[in-house]
């Protein structure tokens, strides 16, 4: 089989369907799958390929059926969940949180409650507080929980699946702002989740980007606009929040001894504290030419006013400055 | 609040015999043995917490044991259970291994969940116990999960869930039923009423001490039965579970019932600003279900006083065998902690 193009969306629709055709123990379970207009093109007609019984469209109770999926993996299946927001999927905490982060555990490792919970990030667009929320942070705390943010549409397919094939409750986050990349993507290659590492996804020598998702894509932006004005910024993704591995990362500081971290949550207890405070401490003293630095969202909820929201989110732009600030000290 | 249970929940009520015509003879000779084991299992359990053996806390169940054992009698290893935070009795009736429940509230590497659960967190799938854990309602939605991974996997296998009246305040649960009901899932509710939340009261909580009522919200099939009468848990749980396993969709039992050890560990609870009195405890233990059981069949000329204080003896023994075991048991290597936090 040769390679063919894919937009992320539509990357995430050739996962589903690569499970669903290989993996008869998968099912999908989430609100407006029967009608999946809320997640662009990442989940069209899969009811009507796969059948309703594997495609599962639901009361609005997310946190019955975040539960439902839980038990279903301890009893062989492999579920994906779907939350077309993460807002709404708060009220299902307690089946995160509580049952499937620690199952394993508190069972002596016998228990192993496979699913997977796609969870999207939707914001811009004046949708305001509870439309917007990016809570990567909240669930990278968590031991037990694996948490997934592909910024890439190879990544997008191939992170699904891994997602969706591994023993371990996995939080699967994917943000509206990427669908529009383009690539073209070989056939399916099945992926260990648990070996899978930060990637340098643009290498460079005067600093380090490291970012998740959709401010990966911010950072490669930046990146390309910066080395037509002879900046050389390396880009680190990090893929895999939880559990979250270092050493690519400290690798790429060792060698531009500059980082800079931009992530899509709130800056205060946020990812982008953890990125910072694993790495320097495991760097030698010295190593940085500069303070690192990071820019994540202000500590506020969304605004709805186009004016503020504008203001509000992060740009390429924004990293660019970041960028120039810190190598023209 | 609405008194909508009428005589069930009146503690001076239903003291009597309980009806056993056309009972098998080994079948009652087996709920009864089972029921006395798990009271003696649970017995042991008060003591070693209140001696210092066990370190955590456990929700003792003596005085519920009919409801466990009454409704195991249908189920089967392949079918998936889940318990709460008062499941010793949910599991024994499964799988009657008190030494394993021994080590397990102990933490040692020998009990059902390798000591890294205690009491609160007990598992033994092999035998049908899925799991129980003390977040309130925590397992309810999980148990409709198995029971549609049930149906799924094309088995007549069912999923029953063992819940409080207290655990119908929380919102998942009311979720669940509707989820259940809407995917058809094979699947029992079981809710043991037995009028307390930890230390409140049901009329301090409810407009009705009836759980059913949410039963016939949902329109799922439900009976409601005296919780201390084996036979008639039994009895109604068989039809349901008949039902459900035939493909007609969730069933409901609430058995009405009461703890005769407060909400956690060794004491009565009578004395902490609890509306308990030692009058009720006494009432209630006059409907011991064990009691009622072991009376109707010496009555019935099926059993003797001879034969219980043999039974009991046997067991006082192995419990004392089991018990030192466990309690020489290793604990959870130290790498235990990391080992288990991902598969």
């Amino acid at each position: 089989m040769k390679s063919q193009k894919y937009n992320y969306g539509t990357a995430i629709l050739a996962a589903f369907e690569y499970l669903l055709e290989n993996y008869p123990e998968v099912f999908v379970i989430g609100q407006g799958l029967w009608s999946p207009w809320y997640v662009g093109n990442s989940m069209t007609d899969l009811d009507q390929k796969f059948g309703i019984e594997r495609v599962i469209d639901t009361p609005v109770s997310e946190s019955a059926c975040t539960g439902a999926a839980v038990g279903a993996s301890l009893a062989g299946m492999k579920p994906i969940v779907v939350h077309p927001r993460m807002d709404f999927m708060l009220y299902a905490m307690d089946a995160i949180v509580n049952q499937a982060a620690k199952w394993s555990h508190m069972m002596g490792g016998q228990a192993h409650p496979g699913i997977t919970i796609r969870s999207i990030i939707n914001r811009g667009g004046e949708q305001g507080a509870q439309h917007s929320q990016a809570l990567h942070a909240w669930f990278a705390h968590v031991p037990g929980l694996r948490v997934v943010m592909p910024s890439t549409v190879a990544d997008a397919r191939d992170l699904l699946i891994a997602s969706v094939l591994c023993n371990d409750p996995v939080m699967y986050i994917d943000d509206r702002w990427l669908y529009e990349q383009e690539d073209e993507l070989p056939p399916v290659t099945e992926l260990d989740l648990t070996t899978q590492r930060p990637v340098v996804s643009l290498t460079g020598s005067d600093i380090t980007i490291v970012a998740s998702g959709h401010a990966s894509l911010l950072a490669r932006e930046a990146a390309g606009q910066l080395g037509s004005e002879n900046f050389s910024v390396e880009v680190v993704d990090v893929r895999v929040l939880n559990p979250f591995h270092t050493e690519e990362i400290i690798k790429s500081v060792k060698k531009t001894k500059n980082l800079l971290v931009v992530d899509s949550g709130w800056i205060s207890g946020g990812f982008s504290a953890e990125i910072i405070a694993k790495v320097v401490e495991q760097l030698p003293v010295g190593c940085l030419s500069n303070p690192p630095a990071r820019i994540a969202l202000p500590d506020a909820p969304a605004p709805t006013s186009r004016v503020l929201e504008k203001a509000y989110y992060t740009s390429t732009d924004d990293v660019v400055e970041a960028v120039k600030k810190i190598l023209d000290n | 609040m609405k008194n909508n249970l009428g005589d069930l929940s009146n503690p001076q009520k239903h003291h009597e015999l309980i009806l056993i015509d056309n009972q098998d003879i080994d079948v009652l000779k087996q709920i009864l043995s089972s029921m006395i084991l798990i009271r003696k299992t649970e017995q042991q359990i008060a003591i070693g917490r209140k001696n210092g053996a066990i370190g955590g806390p456990v929700h003792l169940g003596a005085g519920q044991e009919a409801i466990a054992v009454g409704i195991s009698q249908s189920l089967r290893k392949t079918d998936r259970v889940f318990g709460a935070h008062r499941s010793h009795s949910h599991l024994l009736a499964l799988n009657p291994d008190f030494y394993r429940l021994f080590a397990e509230v102990l933490g040692k590497e020998t009990g059902f969940s390798k000591g890294m659960g205690g009491s609160m967190h007990l598992y033994d799938q092999p035998n049908g116990f899925y799991g129980s854990v003390p977040i309130v309602a925590g397992t309810v939605s999980l148990a409709v999960g198995a029971a549609m991974a049930a149906s799924m996997q094309k088995t007549d296998d069912i999923g029953v869930v063992y819940i409080g009246d207290g655990a119908v305040e929380e919102g998942v649960v009311h979720e669940s039923f509707n989820l259940a009901k809407i995917q058809k899932a094979p699947m029992l509710f079981v809710i043991e009423n037995n009028l307390f939340a930890s230390h409140m009261h049901i009329s301090l909580r409810q407009p009705s001490d009836m759980i059913s009522r949410f039963a016939i919200a949902n329109d799922i099939p439900y009976k409601l039965i005296d919780g201390n009468d084996v036979v008639a848990v039994a009895k109604a749980s068989k039809e349901l579970i008949d039902d459900i396993r035939a493909g007609h969709g969730p069933g409901f039992i609430e058995l009405v019932t009461y703890r005769w050890y407060g909400h956690v560990d060794w004491r009565d609870d009578v004395d902490v600003g609890v509306d308990r009195s030692l009058d009720d405890i006494e009432n209630w233990k006059a409907r011991d279900p064990i009691l009622r059981l072991s009376k109707s069949m010496i009555k019935a000329k099926m059993w003797s006083m001879e034969q219980e204080n043999d039974l009991n003896n046997m067991f006082d023994k192995e419990i004392q065998t089991a018990w030192e075991k466990a309690i020489n048991d290793p604990y959870p290597s130290s790498d235990a902690t990391l080992k288990y936090v991902y598969s």
